[in-house]
């Protein structure tokens, strides 16, 4: 795919296992919270396995991948 | 010396249990997995992993117990008898037990691999029948064959509703003691004031 | 035949979480936790000269607005008007101040896909005039529906039917005399025939977030008033699965003035990027004066610096800047925003000599904190701790690390909720340390130097702060 892709979280269903940054760490750090802060580039393909791993495991399925967005965002 | 067909009645008795105990295992951890209280740091990431891998080690178990029941001419069960219950003319009640909670855990299976495409809300929703899919396995089992029911093989199965009994009844009591949304703020509020008060960040 | 008369505009809501005048002076007099409750403040409406909303003859009445702008010139099918909006560039009165033709053209659009045209009635559009005005200090809202109701209405219907909407709804808090007022104005509307959706009032609870647009649209889908994170927006998917348009209330009463006198006319007033004109609601530390301005209005036209070390931009979400740089500042957002405030909603004030700028940003912090929806991790965690340090601070207590940590926390929440509370939050937080840098550091050494501790900004008191899925509802 050749389309950047971005990692999103869903700060509602998000509960801080931290479980995605101990797969991502190159991308996702946990903050004093235990919450993910998410790196704001897209993610390179050489993680893009890594990252739909992340995305896989997390319990809350709060952490998207989705294609970068142009249109409308609020 | 063991015929074929009974040597494939005593595997899948065999594979029976085994099925059992990794079911029991999952369900244990995938309890575990979302209480952050009770499995901090990487202990999360670990428990979440064991708890996929195993699944599929329980399913291809089953799927073993399963094919070795309908192969085996020891007993005749025809593998509609494996998904539809009370197809089977032998302990058409047991063997059922067995069919829904296979029918249920086939649910549980693939809704999680495609988690991907379905909504949180239906996954969840789904993945809510392990919940009655194990205990009718436990009935199923207990009840299918003489095995479990004595000796050390029913100090197994009881060993196993021991586990998953306690792990649920761990979250339950953690879910009741959890804050409504509602309350989190004030209570954060009232931490951070008493905080204050005793002088400190 | 005027019907009743528009209910007087004395304050807000006479619910659960109002207190009287006595109770609001019997409060303790620490700086933090002592109270101007928004409704001990009187208001007026001060209509100045080339208002375009607020005239000196009011014509609140339907026979006095018909015979002044005439019934609604409906364009005949969807999609017409919105060009026009375009031209205008008018843009939100929200606070956003969101591109407001982009909105209908998003929520057309998505009314017009094949799915939603096969689901017919279950997802065609909904229009929405939010006056919920969550903004303890802002009352414009209030002020134009008692002044001007009709415009309001008539850039509703206008609005649905550029979006072709098949429901309207009027949101605005609990507030029984306007509620029926407003019910008696529709009914004369319905009366007369001028309006192709029937609007239905909805009530909004009185938090801050209420009038936030995911949480608009939880509630008016038989929710909470809580916001949402959603993939798609709600021009999309809003109140019950179908697109959603919501405008402020004031930004629909432009829409009802553009859609009759052009977009040539709307753009004589303001600037070329920000044109038009907005009300203002200006706090004068006793009462709070609604009037209207021209975008690009110097600041010191609008509010009297002259005894004052600051002036709030914006609202709780704006900024704090210093008075002699604000006395060169404009009421706009390419004026404000590189100062670190915003127009937002139009609400100012400026903070007198005498007021501790610690303690009414710990006032106002601790509010913005108490009504957090709770629901995102940073928000949850960081706006508390955040007040809490605030308040200490102001007491005042000498503490060493706090001013550290707060901008730490400022950053650590920006951006990561699933709305802009945080973000509103952490500007509001940052723009009080920049302006109030010496007061700070006399308060981190223990010593305050404002003569007064009366408090200044309307801020609720704590025990109005949400603590029941109910106070969502």
């Amino acid at each position: 795919m050749s389309r950047p892709m971005e990692l999103r979280v869903d700060p509602v269903a998000c509960s801080g296992h931290g479980l995605c940054a101990q797969l991502l760490p190159e991308l996702i750090v946990l903050d004093e919270w235990g919450y993910p802060v998410l790196a704001s580039r897209p993610v390179p393909g050489s993680l893009l396995g890594e990252a739909r791993r992340a995305v896989s495991f997390c319990p809350a399925l709060a952490l998207r991948l989705q294609r970068v967005p142009g249109d409308l965002q609020r | 010396m063991l015929s074929s067909a009974t040597a494939l009645w005593y595997a899948s008795r065999a594979t029976g249990v085994v099925a059992l105990i990794l079911l029991s295992i999952v369900v244990v951890l995938g309890i575990l997995v979302n209480r952050r209280a009770l499995a901090p740091g990487r202990a999360g990431l670990t428990i979440a992993g064991l708890h996929r891998f195993l699944s599929l080690l329980a399913v291809t178990f089953v799927a073993a117990h399963v094919l070795t029941a309908v192969l085996d001419s020891y007993v005749s069960i025809s593998p509609a008898a494996a998904v539809i219950p009370l197809a089977s003319s032998y302990e058409p009640f047991w063997l059922g037990l067995g069919a829904v909670s296979l029918d249920l855990m086939a649910a549980v299976i693939v809704t999680s691999l495609l988690r991907r495409f379905l909504g949180r809300r239906t996954w969840r929703a789904v993945h809510w029948l392990a919940y009655i899919s194990w205990p009718v396995a436990v009935a199923h089992s207990v009840g299918s064959s003489r095995d479990l029911q004595g000796g050390w093989l029913l100090g197994l199965a009881a060993g196993c509703c021991l586990a998953v009994a306690t792990a649920a009844a761990l979250r339950a009591r953690a879910a009741r003691a959890a804050l409504p949304r509602s309350g989190r703020v004030p209570e954060a509020l009232r931490r951070q004031r008493e905080l204050t008060a005793a002088g400190r960040r | 035949m005027t019907g009743p008369a528009a209910p007087p505009l004395t304050g807000r809501i006479t619910g659960p979480d109002s207190m009287t005048p006595r109770q609001a002076a019997a409060q303790p007099r620490d700086p933090v936790t002592a109270t101007l409750h928004p409704a001990t403040l009187p208001v007026r409406v001060m209509p100045a000269a080339g208002g375009r909303l607020l005239l000196p003859v009011p014509a609140a009445a339907l026979r006095d607005h018909l015979a002044r702008f005439g019934p609604p010139p409906f364009r005949g099918a969807p999609g017409r008007l919105t060009g026009e909006i375009g031209e205008a560039g008018l843009t939100g009165r929200g606070g956003a101040a969101f591109p407001v033709h982009r909105k209908l053209a998003a929520v057309a659009r998505a009314g017009r896909r094949p799915r939603a045209i096969a689901a017919g009635a279950s997802r065609a559009p909904v229009v929405v005039a939010n006056a919920a005005e969550g903004e303890p200090g802002s009352r414009k809202d209030l002020a134009l529906l008692a002044h001007a109701p009709h415009l309001v209405l008539d850039g509703l219907q206008l609005a649905g039917e550029a979006v072709g909407a098949t429901t309207a709804i009027l949101y605005l808090a609990r507030e029984p005399a306007t509620g029926e007022w407003l019910r008696a104005q529709l009914a004369e509307r319905a009366f007369a025939g001028l309006d192709p959706l029937q609007v239905s009032l909805a009530s909004a609870p009185a938090r801050f977030l209420a009038s936030q647009e995911s949480a608009l649209a939880s509630r008016l889908s038989a929710g909470p008033a809580l916001p949402r994170y959603a993939a798609r927006g709600i021009y999309e998917r809003g109140v019950d699965e179908r697109p959603t348009l919501v405008l402020n209330a004031e930004t629909l009463a432009h829409v009802a003035l553009i859609a009759r006198f052009g977009p040539s006319w709307f753009r004589t007033a303001g600037t070329a990027a920000e044109p038009g004109t907005m009300l203002c609601t200006v706090l004068h530390g006793r009462t709070a004066v609604v009037t209207e301005a021209a975008l690009g209005t110097p600041l010191r036209d609008l509010v009297n610096m002259r005894e004052a070390q600051a002036v709030l931009a914006g609202g709780y979400h704006g900024g704090w800047i210093p008075a002699r740089a604000a006395a060169g500042l404009r009421l706009s957002n390419a004026s404000l925003r590189p100062a670190g405030a915003s127009a937002g909603a139009g609400v100012l004030a400026a903070l007198p000599e005498d007021r501790c700028g610690v303690a009414e940003t710990a006032r106002v912090t601790r509010y913005l904190a108490a009504e957090s929806a709770g629901q995102c991790g940073p928000c949850l965690n960081g706006l508390p701790r955040i007040a809490g340090a605030l308040a200490t601070l102001a007491a005042p207590r000498a503490a060493d690390h706090v001013l550290a940590d707060v901008i730490r926390w400022a950053g650590l929440v920006e951006g990561r909720g699933a709305c802009h509370h945080p973000d509103g939050t952490a500007r509001f937080v940052r723009s009080a340390l920049r302006a109030f840098a010496a007061e700070f550091r006399l308060h981190q050494h223990g010593r305050c130097s404002a003569p007064s501790r009366e408090p200044f900004l309307p801020v609720p008191p704590p025990a109005a702060a949400p603590a029941t899925e109910q106070d969502w509802i």
